[in-house]
């Protein structure tokens, strides 16, 4: 039964093979990004089932408030969700550069385009 | 006291410098904020190195939150050797770039680009100062961001690719690293290195600690362009920038080597890293594959700077096989040739930098006879390949030696032997370029006019200081030797 009990880390191993898998597998650079999404997402969701007691209740300062969660992963992972929303803008205005230089997002295409030009 | 405050100002003054670049638009200004932001840092980190080196660690409570609930800067040996090498390259590589960018950056867009200089130099900065473990993917994520940035900046529409290929693999690496860290403090309840180191030997044999480790292997082999894991890293120094490919290839992947020894030696232990969970069975063959491999590419190279980004990746290999002795004399070589290849590289891609600027491309074919056009430049080329290469009286002979002679200690004679064989691949593909530069004759029938035509004096003194204190870190090795085994002292004894 204990596999069962874990069931909110096989969710964060679901996704994170999930999204490494659209990163490694698609060719679309969107794709690509969402993957990369997926992947820290379950990250985030890692951190915080990590921090969750069972039966705890918020950290709040008040009588009658034994069994609390940790806060300070869900603390953390405020700082990394900042920083994955700043990858995948940085990751999206590349794209759109890319796209408006090689008038596609797909990499074996843009790959084309790179040894057509700079091979001859 | 402003001495007793050195720590955060190191960090903070580039930070603060790169929005007032922001908000001073014009190139000049911004480039005379930054590099006097960077300077001040480079003088804290100088005047930090002599107060490690005459009274031992200083430990800084940022904004006097004592160590477990506040965040620590952990100043020993090893971190104010880096801080050192890390601010004064970029403080050097700053003076070239302001003509070197006139080139390949838009001039309306410079203001951007020394602002995310300065953002890129705080986050490596940071990671090298800090003593919190989450600290360290702050900083980390930091420095990757503003370097997609700066490599982006590039005038080949291939920058972009090059840059979007190593966002999405430097932020796997990142978040490979960010998982180890949760592992770790699930395990152990620290962030603070201190206390993990403290508490890890108790927390050993939980599953938790041995998938952090492996975690933190993978994510920092690919942050420090390791053999296997460095697909990033040649089209990332192509096309960027070349004062941003000089900037990167002397700093961002030593910062991530340092990481690496921070976590397997002062974190986790040697006994833990190499004896227990046999580090060097996974690391020793990628770097010894590494650095004969790529040597091997490299001399199949037709592109200056691809020649040398892959030859980076060699000198990492080295640079791991030292780690990977995991003996006082190997982390002394290793920590040697951390120093001293983060200057022979940066000089290199500088001196590629002023081909660029003038002749307009790096085709290493076409560059027949260069030498009478430039000569000051493909002087610094030589002097700095013979470097490379590991000629007596220069720094790479050094570190080559110090390898060679901690392998031999450790009865590892085969590594020693082979790094002498990937010495000779060196050899020919600095020789094949300095060959063409020198020797071969134009093949046109119409000779162009040789007339000298040097690149500009601002990006000439910059490239002969590096020169210089590569010359004397050469002829008198035992300056570098003995900064570098204080430091694995530092490493190898544990914190205090």
């Amino acid at each position: 039964m204990q596999v069962l009990g874990l069931y909110n880390y096989w969710v964060v191993i679901v996704l994170m093979m999930a999204g490494l898998y659209i990163m490694i597998a698609r060719y679309n650079l969107i794709k690509k990004m969402i993957g990369l999404g997926v992947f820290q997402t379950s990250i985030f969701y890692m951190y915080i089932t990590m921090g969750k007691v069972h039966g705890g209740t918020a950290p709040i300062l008040e009588d009658g408030i034994e069994l609390y969660s940790n806060p300070l992963p869900h603390v953390l992972i405020l700082t990394a969700i900042v920083v994955g929303v700043a990858t995948t803008a940085v990751g999206l205005a590349l794209i759109v550069r890319i796209f408006e230089q090689y008038k596609t997002i797909e990499e074996d295409e843009i790959k084309a385009i790179e040894a057509l030009e700079h091979d001859s | 006291m402003i001495a007793d405050q050195l720590p955060a100002l190191t960090i903070v003054l580039p930070m603060l410098a790169a929005p007032l670049c922001v908000l001073a638009r014009r190139p000049l200004a911004c480039w005379v904020i930054a590099l006097c932001a960077n300077f001040l840092a480079v003088l804290s980190a100088w005047g930090m190195f002599w107060q490690v080196r005459d009274d031992g660690v200083i430990r800084y409570a940022l904004g006097g939150w004592a160590a477990p609930t506040g965040i620590e800067y952990y100043v020993d040996m090893m971190n104010a050797t880096m801080l050192l090498l890390v601010s004064f390259i970029s403080c050097v590589v700053l003076v070239y770039a302001y003509r070197s960018v006139n080139k390949s950056v838009q001039s309306a867009k410079h203001y951007l680009f020394y602002a995310a200089w300065m953002l890129c130099l705080t986050g490596l900065l940071g990671i090298c100062i800090t003593g919190d473990a989450f600290n360290v993917f702050v900083f980390l994520e930091i420095s990757s961001l503003s370097m997609y940035m700066l490599i982006a900046f590039g005038n080949d529409k291939r920058a972009l690719f090059a840059s979007f290929r190593y966002l999405i693999m430097g932020s796997i690496g990142a978040s490979f690293i960010l998982i180890g860290i949760g592992f770790l403090y699930a395990a152990t309840g620290a962030l603070n290195m201190v206390d993990l180191a403290q508490r890890i030997p108790d927390a050993e044999s939980q599953r938790a600690v041995l998938v952090a480790f492996s975690f933190l292997t993978i994510g920092l082999m690919i942050k420090s362009a390791v053999f296997p894991l460095h697909g990033w890293l040649a089209n990332a120094y192509q096309h960027s920038p070349v004062a941003v490919t000089a900037f990167l290839a002397g700093t961002a992947t030593k910062v991530s080597l340092y990481v690496l020894l921070r976590f397997f030696f002062s974190i986790f232990g040697p006994g833990y890293s190499f004896g227990s969970m046999f580090l060097n069975v996974v690391l020793l063959p990628a770097a010894v594959a590494g650095f004969l491999m790529l040597s091997l590419v490299a001399i199949f190279q037709t592109d200056l700077r691809r020649m040398l980004a892959y030859s980076s990746v060699a000198q990492i290999g080295y640079i791991i096989a030292a780690f990977c002795l995991a003996s006082q004399s190997g982390l002394t070589a290793g920590i040697v040739h951390i120093i001293n290849h983060g200057i022979i590289k940066t000089v290199l891609f500088m001196s590629v930098g002023c081909i660029l600027y003038r002749v307009g491309h790096t085709h290493s074919n076409s560059l027949d006879n260069l030498f009478h056009k430039m000569p000051l430049t493909v002087t610094a080329f030589i002097l700095s390949g013979l470097g490379l290469i590991g000629v007596p009286l220069t720094v790479g002979f050094v570190s080559k030696f110090s390898l060679i002679s901690a392998s031999m200690e450790r009865g590892w004679w085969m590594i020693g032997a082979l790094v002498l064989l990937s010495s000779l691949f060196a050899i020919v593909y600095i020789g094949r370029v300095v060959e063409i530069m020198l020797f071969r004759k134009s093949r046109n029938s119409t000779p162009e006019p040789v007339g000298r035509h040097e690149a500009p004096m601002m990006m000439l003194i910059p490239m002969y200081v590096l020169i210089g204190i590569s010359i004397w870190f050469g002829v008198s090795g035992s300056t570098t030797l003995a900064v570098a085994s204080e430091a694995a002292a530092a490493l190898l004894g544990g914190y205090q």
